[in-house]
C-alpha cells in the first residue's frame, strides 16, 4: 500500500556511532602511541576483554528480553571456586569444568524460575542471587584463595594456539554460537519478541515462561564460562573474583546499542562495546594514566553512548 | 444437518469472579459473509471473541464450526481451526521485520536453523494476496498504523484463516486507508473468507457488512440481515431504549465567551488551532484517532511543554505553562487514559479525590483526614459513586465509578472549564448515562464543558457546538442543529468546509 518504504533503507545511527567511536579511539591512540597498533598489544587487548565479552553474551540475551541479570559477577566467582576446589581434589579436568559450569547454570536457572513463577522482578531476584552466590563462595573458601592447581589448567586462560591466546578462541566460539542461536533459531527470535511486546509474544504462541527461564540459564552459563577462564588466568580460585563484573557486562551491552527496555540489541554490538572499554583501559595504561581516570572515562562513555541512542530515537 | 453456518454459538455463558460476563449467547455466522458484532463497550463482544480464540474458556455452551462441535482451549486450537483475530491494539513486535512478524513462531527452517531467504520469499507471496507492495525486511516500527494492520491481516492469511475477526480496525485509519481496508475485506470475501467485524462506526457497518448481531450487558439481543434494520433500530438494540431517551434534555444557558484559544500549535499533532468557548456551553471535539484532539486540549491545559499559542480567559491573557497554572486559571482535565493518567489506582478513593486540591481538606495549614472524609462523602453522594467507603482502594471500583472519582477530583478544584477526554470509554451503559446527566447538569450550573469523544452519538446527543478536527486543524465547525454523523465524518476525513 505504500511503495516508499521499500526504497527507504534505514541507516542505524547507533550502529554507526559505535563503529565511529571505536575508529576514533584507535586512530588517536595509534597517533599518540604507535606501539598501540603492535600485534602483541592488540592481542593483549583482546585477551583483556574476553571475560567481560563472554559475560556480555548472556547479558545481551537477558537485556533484549527486557530483564536484567545482576548476579553474573558472583556466578563467575562461584564457578571459578568450584573448578579450583575440584581440581585440587585431583579430579579429571573436564569433569571439574563441567561441574563449575553446572553450578552457575543451576543458579541462572533458579534466577529465571523464581522470576517467572514467583513473579518477582529479575532485578530483585538476581540482586538476591548476587549476594547469595558470593556468600556461598566466601563460606566454602572461608575467604581464602584456593591455589596450587595442576599446571594443565593454565592453558584456558594463559595458553596460545599459534599466536592466538586460547581465551580469545573460547570467546570467539562463544560469540559464534551465541550469534547463531540469537539470529537463526526460533528461541533466539522469541527473545526479541518477548522483550518487544510480551503480550503479543504470548498471543503468538511463544512459550514465554519457558524461554525466560532458558534466557537466565544461558546467562548463568556464560557467567560460568567466564568464571572458569578467569580462574585459569589467575591460576587460582579467588573468592573476590568477578566483583562488579555485572556492571561492566551491562555497560558493554548498552554501549553496543542494546536497549535496557528490551526488544533491541545485537551481539556484535556487545562485543564492540566490550572492546571499546578494553581499548580505553589499554590506551590509558600505555599513557600512564591512573585507573581512577579510567573509571571516569568509562562512565562518561556509557552515558554518551546511550545518550546518542536517545537523541536518535527522539 | 446443514444450517449454512460456518460458525455457531449455542448457549455460551461465562462469568468472572461473581460477574456474569456472558449469558446464554446463541447465534450463527454464515460462510463468506461479513458479520457485524455490535454493542456498547462492556456488552461482552470482546469476551465472546476471546472465548472463540481460546484466550478465555467458556463456562457452558457449545461452539460449532461447519456444524460440528469444537473444543477450543488454547489459542493454538483456534489457529488450527482457521480462526484469526486482529486485535484493536495490534500485536506486532516493533523491532522485528515484516516477514518475521508474519511467521512468528512458525518460521521456516532449513537443517534446524531459520531459513531467512524462504521466510522473506513467503512473506512477499502473502503480501501480494492483499495487494501490498512492501519489502519483507523493513522493521514494523517504521510502518504506519494502517500498514501494520495490513501486516496483521497478512499474518491471518498466512495461517490459512477461514474466519477473520477484526476488532475496531478503522479506529486509527484515515479515509483513504479505510477505503483500502474495505477493498481488502472485499477481496478476502471473494476468496471465501468469513469475517466478524466489530466497529462503533455505524456508517461502516452499513457499508460493508451483510449481517449483524447485537449484544447488550452480556446477553444476545438481536441478529439478522443488515438490510432489514436501520441505524435507529440498531442503536435502540444496543442501548436498550429509544435514541430519544438516552441523552438528557438540555437546560443550559449559553453565555459570554469565557475562553479564547488562538493559533495553538506544537509542530506535531497540533497545527494552528483557534476557537472560543462560552459560559455554560458544551463544546465537542470530534475527529478520528490521531487527528490531534487530545493533543490540542492537553496543550491548552499546559501539559505539552512544546506547544505555543495564546489562551485568553475572560478576555485576559492567561499564561499557562503547566497543569498547575491551568488549574489555577479554573481549568480541569479528565484524561483519556483513566488508569494511566486519571487515577492512582493503588490509592483510596479519598486520596484520589483530594489529590489535585488538598487545600480543601486542610485546616490551618494541616491536612485533616476528617475534613477530607466529609468532602469525599459529599462527592460520593452527589456523583452516586458506588463504593463501600471512601477508604476503598480505587482499583477495586468499576470503570464507571473510577471515572466518577476522577471527575470528583476535578470538581474539588472548583473549575469553570472542564475538559473531558473520552469520559465514557470502557464503562457500562448505565454509568454512561449518569455521566451524560452530570455533563448536562454541570453545563446548566454555568460550567463550560469541552468534550472529546469518538462516539458519534455522544457528540451529537450532548454538544451545543462541535469542532471537527482533521490532521491537527479544525476542519469544520457544526452547530447543534446541523449535527449529523455524515457531516462530522465528512470533515473528520478531510472534507472541505464549502462543499
Amino acid at each position: 500500500m505504500n511503495e516508499k518504504v521499500e526504497t527507504k533503507k534505514r541507516i542505524n545511527w547507533n550502529d554507526l556511532a559505535i563503529v565511529l567511536i571505536l575508529l576514533v579511539l584507535i586512530v588517536i591512540l595509534a597517533i599518540i602511541k604507535p606501539v598501540f597498533l603492535s600485534a602483541e598489544n592488540l592481542l593483549n587487548i583482546m585477551r583483556q576483554v574476553t571475560i567481560v565479552a563472554i559475560l556480555g553474551i548472556g547479558m545481551s540475551y537477558v537485556l533484549i528480553s527486557a530483564e536484567i541479570d545482576l548476579s553474573v559477577g558472583s556466578l563467575a566467582a562461584l564457578s571459578g571456586i568450584i573448578v579450583a576446589l575440584t581440581l585440587k581434589s585431583g579430579w579429571n579436568m573436564g569433569i571439574c569444568i563441567l561441574l563449575a559450569l553446572l553450578s552457575s547454570v543451576f543458579c541462572g536457572f533458579l534466577n529465571g524460575a523464581i522470576h517467572t513463577f514467583a513473579k518477582i522482578p529479575s532485578f530483585i531476584v538476581t540482586m538476591g542471587m548476587l549476594n547469595i552466590a558470593r556468600g556461598v563462595v566466601l563460606v566454602i573458601t572461608n575467604s581464602y584463595p584456593i591455589t596450587g592447581l595442576p599446571a594443565a589448567f593454565k592453558v584456558l586462560g594463559r595458553g596460545y594456539l599459534g599466536p592466538i591466546p586460547i581465551p580469545v578462541i573460547i570467546m570467539v566460539v562463544c560469540y559464534v554460537i551465541g550469534y547463531i542461536v540469537l539470529k537463526y533459531t526460533k528461541f533466539g527470535r522469541s527473545i526479541y519478541a518477548i522483550g518487544g511486546n510480551i503480550e503479543a509474544a504470548r498471543l503468538s504462541g511463544i512459550p514465554v515462561s519457558r524461554n525466560k527461564v532458558l534466557i537466565h540459564t544461558i546467562s548463568g552459563l556464560t557467567a560460568g564460562i567466564a568464571g572458569v577462564v578467569l580462574a585459569s588466568r589467575v591460576f587460582s580460585g579467588q573468592p573476590g573474583a568477578g566483583n562488579g563484573l555485572e556492571l561492566d557486562a551491562i555497560a558493554a551491552c548498552v554501549i553496543g546499542g542494546t536497549s535496557t527496555s528490551g526488544g533491541k540489541g545485537r551481539l556484535w554490538g556487545t562485543f564492540l562495546g566490550a572492546l571499546i572499554m578494553g581499548i580505553i583501559a589499554n590506551g590509558m595504561n600505555l599513557l600512564n594514566i591512573s585507573t581512577n581516570w579510567q573509571l571516569i572515562m568509562q562512565g562518561t562513555i556509557i552515558i554518551v553512548a546511550v545518550g546518542l541512542d536517545r537523541l536518535k530515537s527522539d | 444437518m446443514d444450517s449454512g453456518y460456518i460458525l455457531e454459538f449455542q448457549g455460551i455463558s461465562k462469568s468472572f469472579v461473581g460477574v456474569q460476563a456472558l449469558k446464554d449467547i446463541s447465534f450463527g455466522v454464515k460462510k463468506g459473509e461479513v458479520h457485524a458484532l455490535l454493542g456498547e463497550n462492556g456488552a461482552g463482544k470482546s469476551t465472546l471473541m476471546k472465548i472463540l480464540s481460546g484466550a478465555y474458556s467458556k463456562d457452558t455452551g457449545k461452539i460449532l464450526i461447519d456444524g460440528r462441535e469444537v473444543n477450543i482451549r488454547h489459542t493454538k486450537d483456534s489457529e488450527k481451526l482457521g480462526i484469526s483475530i486482529i486485535y484493536q491494539e495490534l500485536n506486532l513486535i516493533p523491532e522485528m521485520s515484516v516477514a518475521e512478524n508474519i511467521f512468528l513462531e512458525r518460521q521456516p527452517k532449513k537443517a534446524g536453523f531459520l531459513d531467512w531467504k524462504k521466510m522473506n520469499k513467503d512473506a512477499v507471496e502473502v503480501l501480494k494476496r492483499i495487494d501490498m507492495n512492501i519489502s519483507p525486511k523493513v522493521l514494523i516500527s517504521t510502518l504506519s498504523v494502517a500498514q501494520r494492520q495490513m501486516i496483521e491481516i497478512a499474518k491471518a492469511i498466512s495461517l490459512n484463516a477461514r474466519i477473520v475477526i477484526m476488532d475496531e480496525p478503522t479506529s486509527a485509519l484515515t479515509e483513504g486507508e479505510t477505503k483500502k481496508l474495505f477493498q481488502v475485506i472485499g477481496n478476502l470475501k471473494e476468496q471465501g473468507i468469513t469475517m466478524i467485524y466489530i466497529s462503533h462506526r455505524m456508517d461502516e457497518v452499513f457499508e460493508i457488512c451483510d449481517s449483524y448481531t447485537v449484544m447488550r450487558d452480556g446477553t444476545f439481543i438481536s441478529s439478522g440481515s443488515i438490510r432489514d434494520v436501520n441505524l435507529d433500530k440498531i442503536i435502540e438494540y444496543m442501548v436498550g431504549r429509544p435514541m430519544s431517551q438516552v441523552f438528557p434534555e438540555k437546560k443550559n444557558k449559553i453565555g459570554d465567551v469565557i475562553m479564547q484559544v488562538q493559533d495553538l500549535h506544537n509542530d506535531k499533532e497540533v497545527r494552528g488551532i483557534t476557537f472560543d468557548l462560552r459560559k455554560g456551553e458544551v463544546l465537542g471535539f470530534a475527529g478520528l484517532v490521531g487527528a490531534g484532539r487530545s493533543e490540542t486540549l492537553k496543550a491548552v491545559f499546559g501539559s505539552d511543554k512544546k506547544a505555543k499559542g495564546t489562551v485568553l480567559i475572560n478576555g485576559k491573557k492567561a499564561s499557562i505553562h503547566s497543569p498547575k497554572d491551568a488549574i489555577h486559571h479554573g481549568l480541569g482535565f479528565l484524561p483519556e487514559d483513566r488508569k494511566g493518567e486519571g487515577l492512582v489506582t493503588e490509592l483510596s478513593v479519598m486520596d484520589n479525590v483530594v489529590m489535585a486540591k488538598p487545600e480543601n481538606a486542610m485546616v490551618k495549614g494541616f491536612f485533616s483526614a476528617k475534613r477530607a472524609k466529609e468532602l469525599c462523602r459529599r462527592y460520593i453522594k452527589d456523583l452516586m459513586i458506588k463504593t463501600p467507603s471512601e477508604t476503598q482502594t480505587a482499583k477495586y471500583l468499576s470503570g464507571g465509578n473510577q471515572q466518577k472519582v476522577v471527575l470528583a477530583k476535578w470538581l474539588n478544584c472548583g473549575p469553570e472549564i472542564i475538559i473531558l477526554d473520552e469520559p465514557t470509554r470502557g464503562i457500562d451503559v448505565n454509568a454512561k448515562m449518569e455521566i451524560y446527566n452530570m455533563i448536562t447538569d454541570l453545563a446548566a450550573q454555568g460550567k463550560s464543558i469541552i468534550l472529546i469523544s469518538s462516539e458519534m452519538q455522544e457528540i451529537i446527543g450532548l454538544c451545543d457546538r462541535v469542532n471537527v478536527m482533521f490532521e491537527g486543524k479544525i476542519a469544520g465547525v457544526l452547530m447543534k442543529e446541523e449535527l449529523t454523523q455524515e457531516k462530522i465524518m465528512h470533515y473528520a476525513t478531510g472534507g472541505n468546509q464549502n462543499e
